[in-house]
């Protein structure tokens, strides 16, 4: 029996390891074989790039080997797939090889489009790839003062990005000794200041007490670069001296020109994280079109329910347990403070005061990811 | 007519039924119906709003059971 997994992120490498080790009689057997292919031989630790993009760590600091990272069972190849035949339950990669599956779980994330918005890739600071970090950081250096605008396009990837980023320029631009040179303005596409009402009643209180100006119902529609303004969907419209824009997401192009689901986002199904209509396929991570938090949480409690399900599968013929809708997120609240949101489709979060504590074991996970995508946290 | 989309939000804590509106309705049409099915009561005041705000047709609430049926035209 073939599992193939397609893709090497968060989801893709938490899925694998932890098949392998229940597997491991069947794959040593030859009974089972598990298959993954990526688009790269390297894994990157996504959450570091709101890091870079202050100059709080280092870009070589994101990354390992994405072999390193897996259990030695697990045949790994980088060599992504270009073309999906559900139909013949194969897949036809860059390479121009076939690879027949038995099983699949489609785990190839998201990627921001900026694109999407008129003037936003030529006008805005990004940092969702390495390089726009980088160059972002760089950007940052060499500003002395003005107004700074955060916008947020939908869907995105990480939820509490806008927040971290905005409260992580509040304390650059004061290391700096330049924050009253600086109005920083955050704008967010619903009523107010978060999507979890929690979150939103802790953080607005919060910009204004660091006098961080706020809009909300606004939804980027364009960017006047030549003029620096920035409008909105709703009919207004504000200046900026620098723009930082978290771009709306679409899902990976090979899924989209596949005709797998619209936008790139794969209509599955909410518990038991099959692809809607197909029941050998399955889909983790940002790839789904489930109403969830887009983050590496997400992916891995969906990889270990589906995880539990397929071994399951192979195993006794039936899935065991529904994934709950899982999702935990840390919230950097500035340069120091943090704290957390847990939720799932039945309980909101209920987040506490930011804390030096949480700050503290959110930067030992930044470590504690390795383990955690080896499947051993 | 084109068919009517339905968002099944029902359990979005985050990013919530009308981000998940706002997501929908940007690959929609002009005159297409979309209908968000959402378990929080708030989206029957903030998706109105944002409709109103917006420039969108709200064409109704309704609730069944614990679930609210925003329906919605784009118009623009």
């Amino acid at each position: 029996m073939n599992i193939l997994i397609v893709g090497g992120g968060m989801g893709g490498t938490i899925l694998a390891n932890n098949l392998a080790r229940r597997l491991n009689p069947e794959l040593k057997s030859g009974k089972v074989r598990i298959i993954m292919l990526s688009a790269s031989e390297r894994h990157m630790y996504q959450p570091g790039l709101l890091y870079v993009a202050v100059g709080k760590m280092m870009p070589d600091e994101m990354y390992r080997d994405q072999r390193s990272l897996l259990e030695p069972t697990i045949e790994f190849s980088v060599d992504p797939v270009e073309q999906f035949n559900l139909d013949q339950n194969s897949v036809k990669t860059k390479s121009g090889a076939t690879i027949k599956y038995d099983i699949m779980a489609i785990a190839t994330g998201s990627r921001m489009a900026p694109e999407t918005i008129p003037g936003l890739a030529e006008g805005a600071e990004t940092f969702y790839t390495e390089d726009t970090a980088v160059k972002m950081f760089k950007t940052l250096q060499g500003f002395q003062g003005g107004k700074v605008v955060i916008t947020v396009g939908v869907p995105h990837k990480c939820p509490m990005a806008p927040l971290e980023i905005t409260f992580m320029l509040n304390d650059y631009f004061k290391e700096r000794g330049i924050r009253d040179k600086v109005q920083l303005h955050y704008t967010y596409p619903i009523g107010r200041v978060h999507s979890l009402e929690n979150v939103a009643k802790w953080a607005a209180p919060e910009f204004d007490r660091l006098g961080i100006t706020y809009e909300t119902l606004f939804n980027m529609k364009e960017v006047d670069v030549a003029n620096k303004v920035l409008r909105s969907e709703e009919g207004t419209d504000t200046k900026y001296d620098l723009l930082i824009a978290i771009p709306a997401h679409r899902g990976m192009e090979v899924i989209e020109k596949g005709g797998l689901g619209q936008n790139g986002w794969i209509p599955t199904n909410r518990t038991r994280l099959n692809m809607e209509g197909r029941n050998n396929v399955y889909v983790l991570g940002d790839t789904t079109n489930i109403p969830i938090s887009k983050a590496g949480s997400t992916a891995h409690f969906e990889a270990e329910a589906l995880g539990e399900n397929i071994a399951a599968i192979v195993k006794v013929g039936t899935p065991v347990r529904d994934y709950d809708g899982k999702v935990f997120c840390f919230i950097q609240a500035g340069k120091d403070k943090a704290t957390y949101a847990s939720f799932n489709y039945s309980n909101p979060p209920d987040p506490k005061a930011p804390s030096r504590a949480i700050h503290w074991f959110k930067l030992a996970y930044n470590k504690l990811y390795w383990s955690s995508a080896r499947g051993l946290l | 007519m084109a068919e009517k989309k339905v968002i099944d939000a029902r359990g979005s804590f985050c990013p919530g039924p009308l981000m998940e509106l706002i997501a929908a309705i940007k690959s929609a049409q002009v005159g297409d119906e979309l209908e968000v099915l959402s378990t929080d009561q708030g989206s029957a005041k903030d998706i109105p709003e944002w409709l109103n705000k917006v420039g969108h047709e709200h064409l109704g609430t309704t609730e069944t059971g614990g679930v609210w049926h925003v329906n919605v035209r784009k118009k623009k």
